[in-house]
């Protein structure tokens, strides 16, 4: 039994051309073109054949970017938007989490916008008066529920809006996002009465960014790219396969951004501020690299990390020393290093040559780091430093938290009993 | 055709909705003003005054048909201004009311027509609380209030529906083209003068001039207020076959409005 059927939906938006856009009635009226003013120039295609069934008492993922047609996805199974191509056919009463709160009139009391915000959502007016305490209540507005809305901090306009739309209790129940703006405590609330909804049996299409919630109550999940179904399945598998695609494209984003700087930095603001240093030894090239050998940006902690440095000496010298150091982005030194601190002894260095760093074990958590090189003399006269020029990102499937990644090793007592990650 | 039959059950079954919209909307209004709903009252009155201040003591038309007592010239006026500021405001907020309410359309599933639905009514509310401010100066100024008062609300329900049809169109049609709102400005206040609300019928110069005549008359306010001008001011029955007319006219525009309102419905989504 299915209680959402997309059937080969298509959905295209119109775009009106930037001469459309300054048309104005008065010009279409002189030009006698008032019926072809009001066509469309050009469609964008939001949804393309996108096929999917929900079956009844099923948590439904969507994931995607944005802009992959996750929305408008949600809206054409909600009604307000019209297949341009395809069916949507639904069974049982929907109430969709889309804008919490939409239609709320600032100036009337949070009481009457209840009733006219249930009215619109679907309730008859005994219906609110019955659920009225109660959405007080979960909304946690008992003192001010008298007052204007536009009293109310957002926090609160979101509250009264989540409890007025779960209220309508609905055979289907459409979520967009919108626990992302809750605060840390109404979250858990929210999420309790989803759970709610889903042992009662009744069905929920769910559209997220936030994988971790999609993994634990999705039963399926799908994804979207660019308005066509990228893959349907298992909400682990696709939540990876997903990732994986966003890691790629984070890592061409970054190769383009990179391209620049990483030869050698040549903008002369940028070179004062982040470069300094005589250069009678010239760090002329920076690399990074996985242990393997493969150029990137973006790592996974057990890919390793080489840092490859091209380096000049002007002139022979036997005072120097190289050094690295890894920053996060709130500019916190995750590790810092140079050869001297760990007892090379420098003895001379010549002309051109190359100094690599290997990392074989990438021990950071999940986030963009900045780098900083620097050749320089025993007492820190710097030759050449490279303040915070290269970048990479570190993505790791676990989402622990901190500074540096300990290695580390979990072991339970019998009696405890836990089922260790697959895989 | 069928269309329009179709989505005029739909509005019935959004009866409620529309009932709390108005309600809300004339809440809305006054919310924190001092004198709140009691302002409804005010503003008409208000007005009268400043009416008769210039039109009545200072312009004073010598017509026989008022007496020549600027008072007398006050009520005449106010018996077509009271209807024109429904038809006005209606008018004027509808134009924006699709882009004020975006977020409505672009998140709830309702029928759009409610909001132009609602700005007509909520005005038309107000327009209620005016009336008994003429009803209560008729007798005081020595005017005879006769039995055809009743029949206002026939020409109430001819305004009604005109003045939806449209606003139908004004709301659906400023979605692309915004430019209209300024244009009905400018618009509303040559209509003002078009119609007789400031001068009757009956000046030699308008009575004198066939072209005049027949511009005022193809303009369907001109029966609408005279029609509230002959239940009140003149106390006698209303050109009933000229409203009548106007009614069909009405029903027409009605149907054309609902038409293109219905033809741009799915691009509200997007354009607002």
């Amino acid at each position: 039994m299915h209680a959402i059927e997309i059937d080969h939906v298509s959905r295209a938006y119109q775009k009106y051309s930037a001469r459309h856009r300054f048309q104005t009635f008065k010009s279409a009226l002189v030009k006698g073109d008032l019926f072809r003013a009001l066509r469309p120039d050009e469609l964008v295609t939001a949804l393309d054949d996108v096929t999917l069934s929900v079956e009844k008492g099923q948590t439904y993922g969507v994931i995607g970017e944005n802009g992959s047609g996750k929305s408008t996805l949600l809206k054409l199974v909600a009604g307000i938007a019209k297949p341009t191509q395809g069916e949507v056919r639904t069974q049982g009463k929907i109430s969709a989490l889309i804008e919490l709160g939409a239609g709320f009139h600032p100036e009337i009391t949070g009481r009457e916008n209840i009733f006219i915000n249930g009215i619109m959502l679907g309730l008859s007016r005994k219906e609110i008066s019955a659920k009225f305490d109660e959405i007080v209540a979960f909304a946690e507005l008992e003192e001010f529920i008298d007052a204007p809305v536009k009293t109310y901090s957002s926090g609160m306009y979101m509250r009264l809006g989540f409890a007025i739309a779960i209220n309508v209790n609905p055979e289907i129940l459409l979520i967009d996002e919108v626990l992302a703006v809750g605060d840390a405590a109404f979250v858990p609330k929210c999420l309790d009465r989803i759970d709610d909804f889903r042992r009662r049996q009744k069905t929920i299409l769910f559209v997220s960014h936030d994988l971790t919630t999609v993994r634990k109550i999705c039963d399926r999940v799908a994804w979207l790219k660019n308005g066509r179904v990228q893959m349907i399945g298992e909400p682990k598998r696709v939540a990876d396969a997903y990732l994986q695609d966003v890691a790629e494209k984070q890592e061409r984003s970054f190769e383009r951004q990179q391209r620049g700087p990483a030869a050698a930095p040549s903008d002369q603001e940028e070179r004062r501020e982040n470069r300094w240093g005589k250069r009678e030894i010239e760090i002329t090239r920076v690399v990074l690299k996985t242990a393997a050998g493969e150029e990137k940006h973006v790592f996974a902690p057990e890919e390793g990390l080489l840092i490859e440095m091209d380096v000049v000496a002007h002139s022979p010298a036997d005072d120097f020393a190289f050094g690295i150091g890894l920053f996060n982005s709130q500019g916190t030194c995750c590790y810092g290093t140079n050869t001297l601190l760990e007892d090379f002894e420098p003895v001379s260095i010549r002309g051109e040559g190359k100094v690599v760093c290997r990392v074989e074990k990438l021990n950071l958590v999940n986030g963009t780091y900045y780098l900083d090189v620097a050749v320089h003399k025993r007492d820190g006269y710097p030759f050449d430093y490279h303040r915070n020029l290269y970048s990479f990102l570190v993505s790791s499937k676990h989402k622990d938290v901190g500074i540096v990644r300990l290695t580390h090793r979990w072991s339970f007592s019998e009696g405890i009993d836990l089922k260790p990650p697959e895989g | 055709m069928a269309r329009i039959f179709e989505n005029l059950k739909q509005l019935y079954r959004y009866r409620v909705l529309i009932q709390s919209l108005v309600m809300r909307e004339l809440k809305a209004r006054y919310r924190g003003t001092v004198l709140g709903f009691l302002w409804s009252f005010f503003n008409p009155l208000l007005l009268m005054i400043v009416y008769t201040a210039v039109f009545g003591l200072i312009i004073n038309p010598r017509d026989p048909a008022f007496e020549s007592r600027p008072l007398i010239y006050a009520l005449y006026l106010f018996c077509g201004i009271l209807p024109w500021q429904w038809f006005a405001s209606s008018t004027l907020e509808s134009a924006n009311v699709l882009m004020i309410n975006g977020n409505l359309i672009k998140k709830i599933l309702f029928p759009a027509e409610i909001l132009p639905l609602v700005t007509v009514t909520s005005n038309m509310i107000h327009f209620f609380f005016g009336l008994p401010i003429v009803l209560v100066f008729i007798p005081i100024l020595g005017k005879p209030l006769t039995p055809y008062v009743f029949l206002l609300p026939v020409v109430i329900l001819v305004q009604y529906i005109f003045t939806l049809a449209f606003n139908l169109m004004i709301s659906s049609l400023t979605v692309h083209f915004r430019d209209i709102k300024d244009i009905l400005a400018n618009w509303l206040t040559f209509w003002f003068f078009a119609t007789p609300i400031i001068y009757p019928m009956t000046f030699g110069t308008i009575q004198n001039s066939a072209p005049l005549r027949l511009m005022l008359n193809l303009n369907p306010m001109t029966h609408i207020i005279q029609g509230y001008q002959y239940c009140l001011f003149y106390g006698e029955i209303f050109h009933w076959k000229r409203l009548g007319v106007t009614l069909l006219v009405s029903l027409a525009l009605f149907a054309v409005g609902s038409m293109i309102f219905d033809r741009l419905r799915d691009s509200f989504a997007e354009e607002v």
